[in-house]
């Protein structure tokens, strides 16, 4: 049985490093706005995987993660226009910005109890776009345009933005998949099946509970400023729409919740269907919309999640199975 | 301090329209907090319900020409037997288990409802015509007018709000509600259907949300993707007001027009935000809210 | 004539796992019959099964004959089975006397009604507007059988009810429900006291591990054929 285990954590291992290998060597092989479309999905990946902790492994289910990619975002703004850092340098920069404030912060969402905390978390992402938008100093409501990338020329800036997104993407990855494999992260599905019985356990739920928001802040903020290093233009609506929280609910009810490579599968799907369908405008969305619900209905736990169970299929294996004991041990 | 007579009369013309509106969020509130006490249902389509509401009275002005008496007799009853059959049939398959499926279902609910009625009718804000009664108002001193419409509204809220509160605590009914959302189980062993119980409280929240979206769109123009912001609102007037009270959720929603009309008053740009800010300020205060109920 | 309720190699699972391999029991109308066992022995899953909290083939459970198995519970409650379930299970929101009044909510005739409750359980009128809550156990278990009994129903099921009661309160408790049986009212008791069961019941069952292991007439069965059927040794 553990040599099946291990082999299949082998497989996964080699599909990884093949995808990396892939996409590290894309840039020449495509096109500018193909890049444009691989960082964007490398964003949307970061915050799903991130909000798949939050929700599928710690139970707290935020409708808010774009408080922290605008928040990330307006930071880069900050930083690169007027403090003249760097702008690649500042998307980790900006990531441990919106881990600092997710910190106070969480003291008013964990306050939110139960199914409240959802809609809590996005009055308070609502609260960020409104304070920005009030702020002339920042744009206002009709926002700015980030001036220190023109010091970069426009190929280098795009290939600089792709590498970063690929490290971030790796990073994001590598760190979810040790956590979850890890004591801790059997500590987090605990917690998801009942509160109280991991607290007896000896798990501070308190204190994890506060790690994962914070991590989850991280990997949004580090999303936000990359996304706006590529996009070059930001605004209150823009960096704190509900749309950001709209597509990581999609990718996860796509690719489901649990697994690594379910919002994977789910990003690539949601992309796809963007890309084809987003000159019908509304019918797009009503067809995402009549998509999730009825997944959600025939397979609560995620499309992908219920296909991979029918297949057996484990790419990277994170989950934890009690297995028979060997008649021979 | 209000350095003149006629800041002070400006400053109680903005209480007293805050009140007035914050009869129009009790209304709002008064669906989301029914659907929180019988099922803890958090119906993330709650805002774009009511604006569904408010564009189906205006389809029906447009296609039939009556007035919007006709749209309450109408609306609410249709939007009742809506929420009885989403209920039936989608919702409490989602209830009971884990805190997801419930609100992703009522998230993709919202998308499609905003996104159709996009379809349907454009971007553009429309509004509900009533005949004048939209302007219609009673001069109390040179300073304060109060409309006809904020007042019907105000007085239809608290009226709900004292049906609600009767009912749960008086009849048959209020006590199946209550019980279900106690303990479903037990409740099918009185005999008490939960999936019926469920559905007929969603009945109720959705005639509420009818009369909200018709009035809504007699009050001010709507949009079709005005919803979240009511649903905020909604929620807010609740967790301001307080877990379990009708009462409280209407105190709410009264606060809540009150603080968006001063802040309004202070700074255009800062009458939603004042609004978030109270409810983030309440619960951090009181937890429970400023009126919650006490057992016993 | 046939009996009021009867089950016929009734089984039933909890997901894969098995609690009842088939389980033949009767109760005629008038009868009290006592369900002993140890803890798991399927006393409670077979309580659940009769009232319809678990799925169960239809021809397995017969009230006057009629095939009931698998109903939902509260169709089954309409026929007239009501279960003072384990632990009580009052409502916590409502008051004693709004649990009551809950109990009746189908609303079927019968001579069961608020000052009957009140007048088998006089301790009841005076705590009818508190919260269960506030109850000591004796006054739950008082208020969770009077609220079955406002079912007005035809087989009363009740599921430990002396659990963690003073032996007086318990006394008591049977002495009423004597008091209903003799009206003529069907019971099945659940008891985890044997000599209890005995005394309070004209049949008695014995569960173990999810089948019977005695059944026979109450006051006739000794001491050893109950330990041996009970514990299974």
């Amino acid at each position: 049985m553990s040599r099946r285990i291990v082999r299949r954590a082998g497989i996964g291992g080699w599909i990884a490093a093949a995808v990396v290998a892939v996409l590290a060597v894309l840039p020449w092989w495509v096109d500018a706005s193909a890049l444009r479309l691989v960082v964007e999905g490398i964003c949307l990946l970061v915050l799903a995987q991130t909000w798949n902790l939050l929700a599928g492994y710690s139970g707290l289910v935020s409708v808010g993660q774009q408080a922290y990619v605008g928040l990330g975002g307006y930071a880069l703004v900050t930083l690169a226009d007027w403090g003249g850092v760097d702008p690649f340098l500042c998307v980790p920069l900006c990531g441990l910005i919106a881990a600092l404030v997710s910190v106070p912060v969480s003291r008013i969402a964990f306050r939110f109890q139960g199914s409240y905390f959802a809609i809590g978390t996005w009055v308070i992402a609502e609260v960020f776009r409104l304070l920005v938008a009030n702020t002339s100093a920042l744009g206002g409501g009709s926002g700015q345009s980030l001036i220190s990338m023109r010091a970069y020329p426009k190929a280098l800036r795009e290939s600089m933005t792709y590498w970063v997104a690929l490290a971030l993407l790796v990073l994001a990855l590598a760190s979810i998949y040790l956590v979850l494999r890890s004591r801790y992260g059997l500590g987090l599905t605990a917690m998801r099946d009942s509160e109280v019985a991991a607290a007896s356990h000896g798990i501070d739920v308190a204190r994890t509970k506060l790690a994962v928001y914070v991590a989850a802040a991280l990997g949004a903020g580090m999303a936000g400023a990359l996304y706006f290093t590529m996009n070059l233009r930001i605004s209150p609506d823009a960096a704190f729409g509900v749309n950001w929280s709209a597509a990581i609910i999609f990718i996860v009810v796509i690719g489901g919740i649990g697994t690594l490579e379910g919002p994977i599968v789910g990003t690539l799907l949601f992309l796809a269907l963007r890309e084809s369908l987003a000159e019908r405008g509304a019918w797009y969305m009503i067809l995402l919309g009549l998509i999730a619900v009825m997944t959600m209905l025939a397979c609560p736990r995620g499309l992908w999640t219920w296909i991979a169970e029918r297949l057996d299929i484990r790419v990277f294996p994170v989950q934890r199975r009690v297995a028979r004991a060997n008649r021979a041990d | 301090m209000p350095t003149s007579a006629s800041e002070l009369v400006g400053w109680a013309d903005t209480l007293l329209q805050g009140v007035l509106l914050g009869g129009l969020y009790a209304l709002f509130a008064m669906g989301l907090s029914l659907a929180f006490g019988v099922m803890r249902l958090v119906n993330i389509a709650h805002g774009d319900l009511i604006v569904l509401a408010s564009f189906a009275a205006i389809a029906l002005g447009l296609g039939t020409g009556w007035g919007p008496l006709a749209a309450f007799l109408v609306i609410v009853p249709a939007m009742a037997a809506l929420g009885y059959a989403l209920q039936r049939l989608m919702l409490n398959r989602t209830l009971g288990g884990d805190a997801l499926p419930p609100l992703l279902v009522t998230f993709g609910l919202s998308i499609v409802v905003q996104n159709g009625l996009l379809e349907a009718f454009s971007a553009d804000p429309r509004g509900l015509g009533a005949g004048g009664l939209e302007t219609a108002s009673i001069r109390l001193t040179s300073g304060i007018a109060v409309g006809w419409l904020p007042l019907i509204v105000f007085a239809v809220a608290a009226a709900i709000t004292l049906g609600l509160e009767r009912t749960f605590g008086r009849t048959r009914y209020g006590r199946a509600f209550r019980a279900a959302s106690d303990d479903p189980v037990t409740a099918e062993l009185m005999g008490m259907s939960h999936r019926h119980v469920y559905a007929l409280a969603m009945a109720v929240s959705l005639a509420i949300v009818a009369a909200a979206g018709i009035f809504l769109a007699m009050r001010t123009t709507v949009a079709p993707s005005d919803g979240p912001g009511y649903l905020l609102y909604a929620f807010e007037a609740v967790i301001i007001g307080g877990m379990g009270s009708f009462w409280g959720t209407w105190a709410g929603g009264i606060i809540l027009g009150v603080v968006q009309g001063v802040g309004f008053r202070l700074d255009p740009g800062w009458g939603i935000l004042a609004g978030h800010l109270a409810c983030l300020a309440v619960l951090l205060i009181r937890p429970r809210g400023l009126f919650p109920r006490t057992r016993g | 004539m046939s009996p009021l309720l009867e089950t016929r190699a009734l089984t039933a699972f909890y997901g894969d796992f098995q609690a009842l391999f088939g389980i033949d029991f009767e109760i005629d109308a008038g009868e009290v019959v006592a369900i002993v066992g140890a803890n798991s022995a399927g006393k409670s899953t077979f309580l659940g099964a009769v009232c319809g909290l678990l799925r169960v083939s239809a021809s397995q459970v017969l009230l006057d004959g009629d095939p009931v198995g698998g109903l939902p519970a509260h169709r089954i409650a309409a026929q007239g089975i009501a279960l003072v379930p384990e632990g009580r299970r009052l409502f916590p929101s409502l008051t004693v006397e709004e649990n009551l009044l809950a109990g009746g909510y189908l609303g079927r005739s019968g001579e069961w009604n608020l000052d009957r409750v009140y007048a088998l359980f006089p301790a009841l009128r005076a705590r009818r507007r508190a919260f269960p809550e506030a109850l000591s156990g004796g006054e739950q278990q008082m208020t969770a059988i009077g609220r079955a009994l406002m079912a007005n129903p035809r087989l009363l099921a009740c599921d430990e009810i002396s659990l963690g009661l003073a032996p007086v309160v318990v006394r008591d408790l049977y002495a009423s429900l004597g008091d209903v049986a003799r009206a003529g009212l069907s019971i099945i008791v659940v008891e985890q006291d044997v000599s209890l069961a005995q005394r309070v019941s004209h049949r008695l069952y014995c569960f173990q591990e999810g089948r019977v292991s005695l059944v026979g007439v109450s006051l006739s069965l000794t001491r050893a054929e109950i330990s041996h059927a009970y514990f299974g040794v």
